[in-house]
């Protein structure tokens, strides 16, 4: 098993004319995911490595019955409506793929998806990948390049960075760690789901035996998975590791993502650290100990519930 | 990006808050002029892109406007926070009965805006937070409902403010609540609102910052303000060396290779991508060197962004060797940015082989990279050396230079 999405999870691609979305469309198909259609609003009766395209998510709807999932590959300015659009045609699960989205618009749809009942991954993130069954997003790119670093296994990934989901999960693959599910999760201020969102997922997921996290400085985000797993007492084991520690300093400067921006006290990784490891979360000095930090962790909880 | 406080009040105006009466000054004729047209005792606030002016000895109070050109050019010089002050607010003294606090601003976890309204402004409201959480008032709203006073009535009413009070500051912070959403803020704050004597509530002071991402959609406002586009706004000036990156970056639309940061080490690093570039910075500085510059790479490059990102790097005085590195790549092609960094080296009149101290670009087309890598003798190394390990060889290399 896996968590939000497998090999029968059908998706529409928003946008997929698109330069990007073309390459995506290509990447995905040849990874096995199942790409019903796809939405360009004029370009209808196209097709894109054989995904028909449609004038609006309605006619897709119209045509192929419901479809559980959505990519949104469009320009920023106009990601909220596509979100609404896919939203109000019964998408339940959407992949905000495009960067530099206004904190408004990204807040407006996930307001609305939480009204009704569908989630937000993104935006600017690479998506979701269930190694060998789908994936559904840019996440490890070419198919081949994806099979290199990815595998059916036991770890979740969650991830503020795409690359950095791929670095992770090629290091867990060559340690003979496999991974049940891997998000991106993306590195804006404001994401539809954050670490804490996920837990409960990962936690009703049979195949998850632990936890590996990327997380960077800026935000609440670590703080609330470290109130998440000490209140829910997770069953999973969870290992992170932390980048941008020079950033501590440089409070008010602006580093990789939109979202790392050092605010307040509360948002510096010595102080993400310190919750983290107060929750009994492993937080790892380099990538390279994420594997062996796992399987120590994973050894000890097999051990106690034997 | 940050607006400075006249610009912030100037916006105030537009949309109707009460402001005192107040003018710009950028010389110390024009201070005295101000306090002369304001008549009686005036405040001079040096604008200013930090708080702690007050600590920093960049607000000062006259009594006269033959006091104001002395303490404009005591104000003028003094850096606070590092910034550098771009004129003289001079104001009318106004004499306050009570300070309240209002700020909007984003809340990540509930992903919803939030209003904070303390009826103790002036202070460090975290401080009041923490001491007397009791006047204090947080309230979530939606983006989506639409937007009515009674949010910011129930949010004054919170910390105990009734009568007069609760109806004048009612109309305000419904303002400010509407400013943040209309205008894509990511904070809207006014500290301190004031009650005057008389009963009447002024702004005293405010700050207001707006979404980079959103810059584009409020271009009349920006025009309006007078704030140029290239205007970043961040916590300190981009140096020359940051605004040429910016430059490459935008010359073309393929990819990203940019966001350059300044620092004064010798290794340049062409370095990605967001997260990755953040992961290899620590690395690079854990093993005890010394970066030149942050930058991020990604979204494939074309072949040219890759040349002159490297050749900016290269010319930056200083640097003496260069170290590529990337976490494994899916949609960046290796082989394109390996082409590009080794034209950037060879336009620079370097030899790759000396210049490069790593290559470390695992991923989508690595076999092509590496055999251009080959083909010039520079030393690279795929996915099974970690960041970190080609961090450390970057650093030796300095090390024996």
């Amino acid at each position: 098993m896996s968590i939000l999405i497998s090999k029968d999870t059908r998706f529409l691609i928003q946008g997929i004319t698109g330069r990007e979305a073309v390459n995506l469309t290509r990447e995905n198909l040849d990874y096995g995911s199942t790409i019903v259609a796809g939405v360009t609003p004029g370009r209808a009766g196209r097709d894109v490595y054989g995904v028909p395209v449609y004038d609006s998510v309605r006619d897709v709807v119209k045509a192929h019955d419901t479809v559980e999932g959505a990519i949104v590959s469009v320009p920023p300015g106009f990601v909220k409506d596509a979100c609404f659009e896919a939203i109000e045609n019964g998408v339940k699960l959407l992949v905000v793929v495009t960067e530099n989205v206004p904190r408004k618009d990204v807040a407006q749809a996930v307001e609305l998806a939480k009204l009704r009942g569908a989630r937000i991954i993104g935006p600017n993130c690479l998506g979701i990948i269930s190694p060998d069954e789908a994936k559904m997003g840019g996440v490890g790119g070419p198919a081949a390049n994806t099979r290199q670093a990815y595998r059916k296994g036991n770890v979740g990934i969650m991830s503020r960075s795409g690359g950095m989901t791929t670095e992770i999960a090629s290091t867990l693959t060559a340690a003979g760690l496999g991974q049940s599910t891997c998000v991106s999760i993306g590195g804006d201020a404001i994401v539809g789901t954050t670490y804490a969102e996920l837990m409960p997922l990962f936690e009703a997921d049979p195949d998850t035996e632990a936890i590996a996290i990327y997380s960077e400085p800026g935000g609440r985000m670590e703080a609330e998975l470290a109130e998440w797993v000490r209140e829910n007492d997770s069953r999973l084991p969870v290992v992170a590791f932390m980048a941008g520690r020079f950033m501590d300093e440089m409070k008010g400067m602006r580093f990789g993502h939109a979202g790392t921006i050092v605010e307040g006290k509360e948002d510096t990784t010595a102080e993400k650290i310190a919750r983290m490891e107060a929750a009994g979360i492993s937080v790892a000095e380099r990538i390279e100990e994420i594997p062996a930090l796992i399987k120590a962790r994973m050894q000890a909880s097999r051990a106690s519930t034997q | 990006m940050r607006f400075y406080e006249y610009e912030s009040k100037a916006l105030f105006r537009q949309r109707g808050l009460p402001l005192g009466k107040g003018s710009l000054a950028r010389s110390p004729e024009e201070a005295k002029r101000a306090a002369e047209e304001i008549g009686g005792p005036v405040v001079l606030k040096s604008q200013v892109l930090s708080g702690g002016r007050m600590k920093a000895g960049a607000v000062k109070f006259a009594d006269t406007p033959d006091e104001c050109p002395a303490l404009y050019e005591a104000i003028e010089p003094i850096l606070v926070n590092d910034q550098k002050c771009r004129a003289v607010l001079v104001e009318e003294k106004t004499p306050v009965a009570q300070e309240y606090f209002v700020s909007v601003t984003w809340d990540g976890r509930r992903k919803l805006p939030v209003l904070l309204f303390s009826d103790m402004g002036g202070i460090d409201i975290e401080e009041v937070a923490e001491k007397h959480p009791e006047h204090v008032s947080k309230t979530h709203f939606s983006t989506i409902l639409p937007l009515t006073p009674r949010i910011a009535k129930e949010a004054i009413a919170d910390v105990g403010v009734t009568g007069s009070d609760l109806n004048r500051l009612t109309p305000i912070v419904f303002e400010l609540m509407k400013l943040f959403l209309d205008y894509d803020l990511t904070l809207a704050e006014i500290n301190p609102l004031a009650r005057l004597e008389d009963g009447r509530f002024i702004v005293l002071d405010g700050h207001l910052d707006l979404e980079a991402e959103a810059r584009r959609r409020h271009k009349t406002l920006l025009a309006e303000l007078g704030i140029g586009e290239d205007e970043t706004r961040q916590a300190r000036e981009p140096t020359e060396f940051e605004i040429a990156g910016r430059k490459v970056n935008e010359a073309d639309h393929r990819g990203v290779a940019g966001n350059v940061v300044q620092f004064d080490g010798n290794l340049g690093l062409v370095i990605g991508a967001g997260g990755g570039s953040l992961t290899l910075f620590d690395a690079v500085r854990n093993h005890g060197g010394k970066p030149a510059n942050y930058c991020e790479i990604g979204g494939n490059p074309s072949v040219k962004k890759a040349c002159e990102l490297t050749k900016l790097i290269l010319s930056k005085p200083g640097v003496e060797k260069i170290a590529v590195m990337m976490n494994v790549v899916s949609n960046t092609r290796v082989d394109i940015v390996a082409r590009g960094v080794i034209k950037g080296c060879i336009e620079s009149g370097k030899d790759p082989a000396e210049v490069i101290t790593i290559f470390r670009i695992p991923g989508a087309w690595e076999e092509e990279g590496f055999k251009i890598l080959e083909k010039y003798g520079v030393e690279y190394c795929d996915r099974s050396v970690s960041m970190y390990e080609a961090a450390g060889k970057a650093v030796a290399k300095m090390g024996a230079a």
